[in-house]
């Protein structure tokens, strides 16, 4: 079996299974957010007609999509939210950042098999952890019962091998597989990243890969643990066993890359799939730049935009939302001095939080503008106005363009 | 059935923008499925008629509102080349039935279908084309069959 068969495998009690199979397995956490908990809530309550939740431990809410709230139905239903956790003693992190950077901070470890109600729950699989995104009443039957049924996916292994040239990064990487594999061919599948660029991206980075799997259609992603996760997780009992692919592991296929030549790159409006060359769109105007989100709000992200921007300041015409990923990761940057850069930059700096990338709140676009992202989709409207448009690019390329005002090659500025 | 025609990778955002999805009741929010793509579909969209996709129908955000206001609007059927994998699991648990279609592209918006259960089939009345119905694995429809997830494994339990 691969890794991700062998953690569903343990979690459904079986000694072995194939993919294809459908298994009722034991989660270790359900995490929800402010998106869709009272939808959860209600189906929990009235559908089901649970009364408590199956562990209290083991369920995270988060209120971090809208936050804080922006209007008097926002802030109804965080009321409804906290009244409901206060009263089962659920997890609930009120504002420490967006939802999977503090599972990945203060949950999620490795071997472990995790469903949420957010599609960007495949992002732990960098960690090692099977995890997978779900709607609500799925999820409010797992907060009943601890338990899901699982369809075991067929899986596909990305060889990546090469060095990343400089100012080329794992962003880059994902956009271009997003692109390669198109937004549907990982649908219902696993991706497990394999090759020798893992080795030499951090954690960090290889959530940025993780994190985007959905946008091919993926369920899950992975990688493999390697000295570098376990010597964060050494005093923890882990099976690490368990997370190494069996000699006879099988793969749907093998898809291998060589990033040694890769330029940075940039997904068009208006899917994720649209991916071109940076150097195709030079140029092109901007009105708005956002460096924050699951897939890019990271300190590593913080420092590099940081780098960019020290001492220089964004273009008049252009507004830059910064929104740390989580608490954590925001009093680091206060501490290294890169919140002072982005505020003489001319930036605005969010608590942490989905903010822009989610598209309700937080620097929502008008129409007829153009934003370019460090997030994750630029669906019609992901971020606002349905005729506003939106760039997806790694931290660099955002803080670069910013300072022109139009999409830059950021090598200029490293 | 009257089909209401859309394109590749209508993706949960545009079924229901995020900006309403604090509105308090599915009610509201149903007001504004489909907004970006088509303005007028919740005033026009007459209950029992068919959706129809291309690829990759449903992608994106794992939000329930979306199979959600389009069950409250009185989608029974939605008909694509292919589901993406959130939404299937959703529509499944809400019981709205999914049929992948390769042929979908086929279907035009106003085209008169109908869909013969007994015989599997697809028949398009505008164009008097047919074609084959792949059946949802057994699993999948004992779950659309007791009504969706809560009741199946209430009936299990």
């Amino acid at each position: 079996m691969n890794i991700t068969e062998k953690i569903i495998a343990k979690h459904a009690k079986k000694e072995k299974v194939v993919p294809g199979e459908i298994v009722e397995v034991d989660v270790d956490y359900c995490m929800a957010n402010d998106a869709t908990i009272c939808l959860n809530i209600d189906i929990f309550k009235n559908k089901f007609g649970f009364k408590k939740v199956w562990d209290p431990a083991k369920v995270v809410f988060l209120i971090e999509h809208q936050l804080p709230a922006d209007s008097v139905n926002t802030s109804e239903s965080h009321k409804k939210i906290r009244e409901f956790s206060h009263a089962q003693g659920v997890q609930l992190h009120e504002r420490d950042g967006v939802c999977h950077q503090v599972m990945f901070e203060k949950y999620v470890k490795p071997g472990q098999l995790i469903v949420a109600a957010d599609s960007h729950t495949c992002s732990y699989g960098c960690l090692g952890a099977f995890s997978t995104g779900m709607g609500s009443t799925d999820i409010a039957a797992v907060m009943g019962s601890g338990k899901t049924w699982l369809k075991v996916p067929e899986t596909i292994l990305v060889d990546l091998s090469g060095k990343l040239k400089p100012g080329v990064y794992a962003k880059d990487v994902i956009l271009k597989l997003c692109g390669e594999i198109t937004a549907a061919g990982a649908t219902y599948k696993s991706i497990e990243f394999t090759g020798s660029l893992i080795k030499n991206l951090s954690i960090s980075e290889r959530f940025t890969l993780c994190n985007m799997v959905v946008e091919m259609g993926g369920k899950s992603a992975m990688i493999a643990p390697d000295q570098t996760i376990k010597e964060c997780y050494q005093a923890q009992d882990i099976d690490w066993k368990l997370l190494q692919p069996d000699a006879d592991a099988k793969y749907e296929k093998v898809l291998k890359y060589d990033v040694s030549k890769l330029e940075p790159q940039v997904a068009c409006p208006h899917f994720v799939d649209n991916v071109k060359n940076l150097k195709e769109l030079l140029d092109t105007p901007i009105d708005q730049g956002f460096i924050g989100s699951c897939t890019n709000g990271r300190l590593d992200d913080l420092r590099i935009a940081a780098r960019i921007l020290h001492h220089k300041k964004i273009h008049p015409n252009v507004r830059l939302l910064v929104t740390p990923a989580s608490v954590t990761v925001y009093q680091r940057a206060l501490k290294e001095g890169l919140i002072d850069i982005f505020l003489e930059a001319g930036a605005i700096i969010n608590h942490p939080g989905c903010s822009t990338c989610w598209g309700a709140c937080q620097g929502v676009m008008a129409s007829g503008q153009t934003l370019i992202s460090t997030a994750n989709r630029n669906f019609k409207g992901r971020a606002g106005s349905p005729e506003s448009k939106i760039y997806l690019a790694s931290p660099a390329t955002v803080a670069a363009s910013v300072v022109e005002g139009k999409i830059v090659d950021p090598r200029r500025y490293l | 059935m009257k089909v209401w025609k859309f394109g590749d990778n209508v993706d949960t955002d545009q079924i229901i923008p995020s900006q309403y999805l604090v509105l308090p009741t599915m009610r509201e929010m149903a007001q504004h499925t489909l907004e970006p793509l088509a303005p007028q579909f919740a005033q026009q969209y007459k209950a029992g008629e068919l959706l129809v996709g291309g690829h990759n129908f449903g992608c994106g955000s794992s939000r329930e509102q979306a199979p959600t206001v389009l069950k409250e609007l009185g989608v029974k059927v939605i008909m694509a080349q292919s589901f993406a994998r959130i939404f299937f699991r959703n529509c499944i648990n809400l019981g709205v039935l999914l049929i992948e279609l390769p042929e979908a592209n086929e279907l035009e918006q106003g085209h008169e279908v109908k869909i013969d259960y007994t015989h599997a089939k697809i028949i398009n009345k505008t164009t008097k084309k047919e074609y084959e119905m792949v059946p949802m694995s057994d699993f999948f429809k004992k779950i659309v069959n007791s009504g969706g997830l809560v009741d199946y494994l209430k009936n299990k339990n």
